[in-house]
């Protein structure tokens, strides 16, 4: 038998047919829409169509939502519409919905986890780049445009042609106060922003092993960040415990039956790669983005790179070989689903803990389940006496499109996943960085190396509850 | 969806590495439905001030009838929004030439008939030093897979699935249709083998 590789396993199980010319047809086990779905509604609409599997379909209002008053609905007429379009939307096709004020509400990458509707094993596909996320179960999961949204509305399946795979082995262990945050921005600073194009990227090795669920699912959210088509990593005992208990997670027989089923997707050891690479975890430090593009990122102990591109240092307001660290900032956010789940809001607790915040920021869980988690655990006192807003969960600044934004100029640190121009706002100026380094920048008003002003913190393994 | 094989037309160089999603289409105007038209808001940020005035040396402000676009590497990359491509196309480009796409970016664009034509870094440099800042007009060729600028021609890459595609004017759901008897059969075996990857319907969720 050929050895395969946990993809080609999720490949066959998924594949309803193939074409002559090479293009399959693909199952879909889990269909995530938001409010930007209202342009595949509305091609279905305009077609007369049904929604195939309503079963299988989940609606997440996440994108337009308000942080901050939310009993009002939203900031204007146009985000009010957007999010009452959705819900009409998921009414009319009798789709689930976890709208503006369901208790389970979130980011839907935040959500689908959460709430036991990603499992191993399983197809997911969601009209949002950041879909790769998913791929911490061991689940193929990838983002599609409006087109395909409603390609899979109306037949609950998707025309794929077979991507490249790529393995990453993370050797070694992260050192104290490296985050999985550091191993995404490393590798992309490496491969570069199209380094994984046409790829799915498996990652392996003794540090990825080691992550929790939470940092696992950080590190495949950012995969599309190196031009992935999707991250992925084996399921293992870590998984099945995060999974199990959860509400849509399966019971019973199913749940019996779900764990023979997970105990099979593994890559097998003499399974070929069209290309791999081996990154000693040991070598990973905190690292920030200074430019434009995510590729753009470096150890916060280094300087902007003699080579930086004119564009980038210009729309920064930044010189080549000026030093990351002691870069002042003018805000902070902490938030998205690269990094508001509980252990991320932990982790920046944990560096403001008593201290207070030198520069106004934002704290939007990921999920108002993750919101009440931290609140019951005091994590939001911490915030607030440290002076930063504690806010409902959404995508917020990391996408500005409910209001929330990065006034022009202005130089936020960021546990975001995009640095791209405009992206927290126009002329906004965005550092990438982990939910630590933020609370650090937080604290200093400057980008700061979390190792040096909280070594207590810091040496706390983020996922440590 | 028609089909189309060959497309001739003014061609324009952006001259830049990874113009992504956001930059195609700003998210602010994301809400605006297709009817209205996308074209206004294309790389809405590039081509207009803070206050809304044109920047006058940018290339699409300085020509007009545009309808392809040759531009550096990892273009489209980013967000997976397809309001990216209904700027291009409802400006009027039929065609994008660069080394690379983002791979969400150039499967929307086939979607709406907009070539993502994959050229060599080679190739690309040429090509964008011979536009220089005019326009020129420039010929893409489905049939052989070049691209003709004068009396030069190159080659540019494009998956033979997304090539017919783009030929033929399929429609991906009218496509699938003809299958549902097969995906018919697919579903009833894996609802039975994967049981514990279906969710009851909806109405007693736990919680």
């Amino acid at each position: 038998m050929i050895a395969q590789t946990l993809f080609d396993r999720l490949w066959s199980a998924h594949e309803v047919l193939r074409r002559d010319d090479g293009a399959s047809l693909l199952w879909v086990d889990r269909h995530l829409v938001h409010e930007g779905s209202h342009h595949a509604f509305g091609k279905l609409a305009a077609r007369k169509l049904p929604v195939a599997r309503p079963d299988l379909t989940i609606a997440v209002s996440d994108h337009y939502v308000p942080t901050r008053d939310r009993h009002e609905g939203g900031a204007n007429d146009t985000i009010r519409r957007m999010i009452t379009t959705l819900a009409q939307n998921a009414g009319a096709h009798g789709i689930r919905h976890f709208g503006l004020f369901d208790p389970r509400q979130g980011i839907v990458h935040v959500t689908g986890p959460e709430q036991g509707l990603t499992l191993p094993g399983l197809m997911v596909v969601c009209g949002d780049s950041h879909t790769s996320t998913h791929g911490a179960f061991g689940a193929y999961a990838f983002g599609i445009g409006a087109t395909e949204v409603a390609h899979v509305l109306a037949t609950q399946t998707l025309w794929q042609v077979r991507p490249k795979q790529m393995r990453l082995n993370f050797t070694g262990a992260l050192p104290l106060g490296v985050t999985a945050k550091d191993m995404a921005l490393h590798w992309i600073a490496e491969l570069g922003s199209d380094g994984a194009r046409g790829h799915v990227v498996e990652y392996a090795g003794s540090a990825v092993e080691q992550l929790t669920m939470e940092e696992r699912m950080t590190l495949c959210n950012l995969s599309i960040e190196g031009g992935a088509k999707c991250g992925i990593i084996a399921p293992d005992e870590t998984t099945i415990a995060y999974v199990k208990g959860r509400p849509f997670a399966p019971k019973g027989d199913d749940w019996q039956s779900a764990l023979v089923a997970w105990s099979k997707p593994r890559t097998d050891p003499d399974a070929q790669f069209d290309r791999e690479f081996e990154i000693d975890a040991g070598t990973i430090a905190p690292t920030v983005t200074w430019g434009i593009v995510p590729e753009q990122a470096a150890p916060i102990s280094s300087r902007v790179p003699l080579n930086a591109s004119a564009e980038a240092l210009d729309y920064m307001g930044l010189k080549r070989g000026d030093m990351l660290a002691g870069l002042p900032i003018d805000e902070v956010f902490i938030g998205s689903c690269t990094n508001a789940r509980i252990e991320d809001l932990r982790a920046a607790a944990a560096v403001l803990s008593g201290r207070k915040a030198k520069v106004p920021g934002t704290v939007s869980a990921g999920s108002m389940l993750v919101k009440r988690m931290a609140e019951a655990e005091g994590l939001d006192r911490t915030f607030i006496e440290a002076g930063l807003d504690w806010v409902d969960a959404g995508c917020s600044m990391c996408v500005a499109m409910n209001g929330d934004k990065v006034a022009p100029g202005r130089r936020c640190a960021s546990t975001t996943n995009r640095n791209f121009r405009g992206r927290q706002g126009p002329g906004a100026r965005t550092h990438l960085m982990s939910p630590a380094m933020a609370a650090a920048a937080a604290v200093t008003g400057k980008l700061t190396d979390v190792r040096e002003l909280a070594p207590k913190a810091a040496m706390q393994k983020v996922g440590a509850a | 969806m028609a089909g189309w094989t060959a497309h001739t037309g003014q061609a324009v160089a952006l001259p830049m590495a990874g113009i992504d999603t956001d930059q195609l289409l700003p998210a602010r105007f994301m809400s605006t439905p297709r009817g209205e038209g996308y074209g206004r808001f294309l790389l809405y940020d590039m081509r207009f001030g803070e206050d809304g005035e044109p920047h006058h040396a940018f290339p699409l402000n300085k020509h007009s009838d545009v309808s392809i676009i040759v531009a550096g590497r990892n273009f489209g990359g980013g967000s997976s929004r397809e309001a990216a491509v209904y700027g291009l196309v409802d400006y009027g480009v039929r065609a994008v030439i660069a080394p690379s796409f983002g791979d969400i970016f150039a499967s929307n664009a086939v979607n709406n008939r907009l070539l993502p034509a994959a050229v060599t870094d080679a190739d690309s440099e040429t090509l964008l030093a011979s536009l220089g800042e005019d326009v020129q007009e420039l010929t893409v060729s489905l049939d052989t897979c070049q691209i003709q600028l004068g009396d030069r021609s190159v080659p540019f890459a494009l998956d033979p699935v997304w090539r017919t595609k783009l030929i033929e004017g399929w429609d991906d759901i009218d496509l699938t249709a003809s299958h549902s008897a097969t995906i018919a059969a697919f579903t009833q075996r894996d609802q039975t083998e994967r049981s514990w990857a279906y969710l009851r319907a909806q109405g007693d969720d736990p919680r």
